[in-house]
């Protein structure tokens, strides 16, 4: 296994003694799903290590919804549904921005992706920072980037989220609304980012 | 263990430049992150990617900005160029702009930036090209006309799932 030094960047074939320090990065990942033909329900990380200080979540991602041109990634933590979420979003539709919320919910709300009314080749695109996720004296609270272009279509969105529990975060589960199908192709990566 | 974030290539310039490219990306990472701290002639010119040399017009974008008094939303289809935001003039414009799933030859390829230019707005943009190509190279390219003033940095990064 080839390793990479992070103080000079030399690579080198093993970890004998004369060859420059290994130093363990700082963001690693932690796991990763990429979903397969026929598609998904949904998409669970579990048994997340309280090892980091912060989490990210970066997704690519479709459903097959035929209703309308986006749909929404529901998040939930801990296999917690209940009311004890909040969520509130920045919206840009290409025409106008709007901005909406919801109160004591089961779920948080993040961005929507692509359904089935956009070209098959675009997947939507999110980013989710969950900072401090083992503090088991604070709410842990989300900030998420995420949109996608359709060529004529899109939506891009900044949403902000809380879950009302002070447990450390040791899963992570996405579904949609209206019990749809996450499409091939879609990807979803964990990250783990280390404090000093 | 693998390096999950890695730095690819770094660019200062010294001088004032119409554009700057990054070529013969590496495949073997999931995304890659352009972070960009950069200024250019005027804080009404715009920087804008063209990925593998395509100058068709496959790109098109949607953005939500707010400019210090009001907020809107805007969307522009078939561009030969993905615009990204202003550029920040006499301050320096902050850009991170994040590609997803690059390497992968069956989807579109989507870009997601934050931009802040101090003169202009602060905006969130969301790129299409609609190549399922994997990019192999990012040409960052001021606005016709304009060019990326001296000290501006553009560093390109990798992230790497498991």
């Amino acid at each position: 296994m080839a390793v990479v030094s992070i103080k000079n960047k030399l690579r080198r074939g093993n970890l004998l003694a004369g060859n420059d320090p290994y130093i363990p990065t700082d963001f690693e990942s932690i796991a990763t799903v990429s979903v397969g033909s026929g598609g998904v329900a949904d998409v669970e990380f579990t048994s997340i290590p309280s090892t980091y200080t912060h989490l990210q979540v970066r997704i690519l991602g479709r459903t097959n919804r035929s209703d309308q041109n986006g749909d929404f990634f529901q998040t939930t933590f801990n296999s917690d549904t209940g009311s004890n979420y909040s969520w509130h979003f920045l919206r840009g539709d290409g025409s106008s921005a709007s901005a909406t919320g919801g109160t004591t919910q089961s779920m948080m709300e993040s961005n929507r992706v692509p359904g089935s009314l956009i070209t098959a080749s675009v997947f939507g695109t999110i980013i989710i920072d969950i900072l401090d996720y083992t503090n088991t004296n604070k709410y842990t609270t989300i900030r998420s980037l995420g949109g996608f272009d359709g060529n004529g279509s899109g939506e891009i969105y900044l949403n902000s989220g809380s879950w009302r529990n002070t447990n450390a975060v040791t899963s992570i589960k996405f579904t949609n609304s209206g019990s749809r199908t996450i499409q091939q192709y879609s990807h979803f990566a964990l990250y783990g980012i280390k404090g000093a | 263990m693998a390096i999950t974030y890695e730095s690819i290539a770094t660019t200062t310039l010294g001088s004032a430049a119409a554009s700057v490219t990054f070529s013969s990306i590496s495949g073997s990472y999931t995304d890659l992150i352009i972070v960009i701290n950069g200024k250019t002639d005027t804080n009404t010119a715009y920087l804008a990617v063209q990925f593998n040399s395509d100058t068709g017009n496959n790109y098109s974008y949607t953005v939500i900005q707010g400019n210090g008094s009001t907020v809107i939303s805007g969307r522009s289809s078939n561009n030969n160029e993905a615009i990204i935001a202003n550029l920040g003039n006499p301050e320096f414009g902050t850009f991170i702009c994040q590609v997803f799933n690059y390497a992968n030859s069956t989807t579109y390829k989507t870009m997601l930036t934050r931009a802040s230019s101090v003169n202009a707005y602060v905006q969130a943009t969301v790129n299409l090209w609609r190549s399922t190509s994997a990019i192999t190279s990012i040409k960052l390219q001021m606005q016709s006309g304009y060019n990326l003033l001296s000290g501006s940095t553009l560093t390109l990064y990798g992230i790497k799932a498991a």
